[in-house]
């Protein structure tokens, strides 16, 4: 049993993030990618026949995965929500193509979309982090991330300015992505380390941008994928992996479950790191691409610091990474940040990539990544020339 | 006392004890009468063998930074009140806890030697925080 090569990847819709919501709502904005991802696919809506969707903080619900349905007018033999932090939109790929493999469908519709309202309440924790965290302030995934960073600078020597280098590169990867939000000024390492200390030891550039957007995926079977306009870029490797929520009980702050998710992926696919053309792994923060490259076997454990600093990250560069800037330079639109990896992955495959195109891009590794450094989906697509 | 605005611990039947506990000072932890092993935050079965011989054992207070950070900038309003030490202590006995570390943030470093301090921050709550020790 294995889900290589069972279903592609065949359309993508994708808004332009916006800093300020204005009169944008959530469900507005999942019409408006669906419509784009059909389209883009070639399909019509009528061909949808499966739905995967991820719950908006700014308008939750429960019996969600219907309602959206409803509203997008669609009929569905499976629909569900995948509620596994930023992971969810890499997890959605996986799950429609076993639904597909499973003959419950043949045209997924994965979407999310989000609304960045500040101030706004957001669904609450559960109990036992209600109780055990939020008293000590552990609220957020800013102080998690920054914990994680300075244990790895201890255990490894891991410095400031190599995890600036990432948020570098990103940037300049940005610079030719006219979706990205913050793509009208290149960043310097000395940019990074003079831009505000949030939580020791990550600055301001090292944190992802809270805005608005969306982003959808349609995934489809290989019947459906034949009549495509685009070439279908296929799953060929998955693994999923989780063993906290809170990082304080993870069994490692530097060693994630990326490594067990990446090595089903790999595993799976047949293939190894070195084969990848292009990585996009999750990047809430510079520390978050340097423990997803370690862990999924880029580089050695605790070599992931001087890793970023030799190598070119830039879509030109040696080690293509997040080419559309990741979600430091593209903003974070919600779910619709973690989608933006696995977008860009399909983009490069088709060769979309526009003035960022990675020459040759026929494999692709992707990693999604929820909490703090919790639920981990790894991705291997593949374009067959 | 001042008004306290933070968020505080509802204690459920499952923690109850060990919030007692604290309010008398005194940090006390479950341990799984099966697999031996010590067990933080409070479960209703052992998280590590699944058993459910669990009992309440007081434990040293003494431990290690595990990790830490300095939140500068709060995500929660009810922090927004000055940089605060975040940080994860890893008991002697074996379990790590969220904590705060009561020192001034310069002095803080991770693998640092650290030691129970009861914070009553209101007549009816102790949080359990460390200081160096």
């Amino acid at each position: 049993m294995s889900l290589k090569g069972k279903a592609a990847a065949i359309g993508i819709g994708e808004l332009k993030p916006v800093k300020e919501p204005g009169d944008l709502t959530a469900l507005g904005l999942m019409a408006r990618v669906a419509a784009e991802a059909i389209a883009d696919a070639g399909l019509e809506k009528k061909d949808i026949d499966g739905f995967l969707v991820g719950v908006p903080f700014s308008d939750p619900g429960m019996i969600y995965p219907a309602s959206a349905a409803e509203v997008l007018g669609l009929n569905v033999r499976m629909l569900n929500q995948v509620d596994i932090g930023g992971a969810s939109p890499a997890g959605m790929i996986w799950r429609a193509a076993a639904a597909i493999d499973a003959g419950m469908c043949n045209a997924v519709l994965c979407v999310v979309a989000d609304l960045n309202k500040s101030g706004d309440q957001r669904p609450p924790v559960i109990s036992v982090q209600r109780e055990f965290e939020a008293p000590y302030g552990n609220i957020g995934a800013n102080c998690g991330y920054a914990m994680i960073a300075h244990r790895h600078m201890y255990e490894y020597g891991t410095t400031a300015r190599q995890m600036a280098k990432v948020a570098v590169d990103q940037r300049a990867n940005a610079l030719k992505n006219p979706l990205a939000t913050f793509n009208d000024k290149a960043l310097t390492i000395d940019d990074v380390l003079n831009s505000r200390m949030i939580v020791d030891p990550l600055h301001l550039y090292e944190i992802v941008s809270p805005v608005s957007g969306g982003a959808a995926i349609i995934v489809a079977s290989p019947e459906v994928a034949k009549r495509a306009k685009n070439p279908p870029v296929w799953l060929i490797g998955a693994g999923e992996y989780a063993n906290h929520s809170t990082i304080t009980y993870a069994p490692s702050l530097t060693e994630s479950p990326v490594k067990p998710a990446a090595e089903a992926a790999f595993k799976m696919s047949g293939l190894q790191p070195k084969d990848m053309n292009l990585v996009c792994p999750y990047d809430c923060y510079t520390i978050t691409v340097i423990v997803t490259l370690e862990d999924a076997g880029f580089c050695k454990k605790g070599q992931g610091g001087p890793f970023v600093a030799e190598h070119d990250l830039t879509y030109a560069g040696d080690l293509p990474c997040n080419t559309h800037g990741g979600q430091l330079s593209f903003g974070q639109p919600g779910l619709a940040g973690g989608m933006s990896h696995v977008t860009e992955g399909i983009r490069q495959l088709m060769g979309r990539g526009g003035e960022r195109q990675v020459k040759n891009a026929a494999l692709a590794y992707v990693n999604g990544n929820g909490g703090i450094m919790s639920e981990q989906a790894s991705l291997i697509l593949e374009r067959r020339s | 006392m001042s008004e306290y605005f933070k968020p505080l611990p509802k204690p459920t039947p499952t923690s109850r004890p060990f919030w007692e506990a604290a309010k008398r000072h005194e940090l006390t932890i479950q341990r799984c009468g099966a697999c031996k092993s010590f067990v933080y935050y409070p479960r209703d079965r052992c998280p590590k063998c699944f058993s459910d011989q669990l009992s309440w054992q007081r434990v040293s207070g003494r431990g290690k930074l595990y990790s830490y950070t300095v939140v500068r900038r709060a995500s929660a309003r009810s922090f927004a009140d000055g940089p605060y030490v975040l940080g994860i202590v890893e008991l002697d006995e074996g379990p790590r806890m969220t904590t705060n570390i009561v020192a001034a943030p310069e002095k803080v470093r991770v693998e640092m030697p650290v030691e129970v301090y009861f914070d009553d921050v209101t007549p009816d709550r102790t949080l359990v925080k460390f200081k160096p020790a």
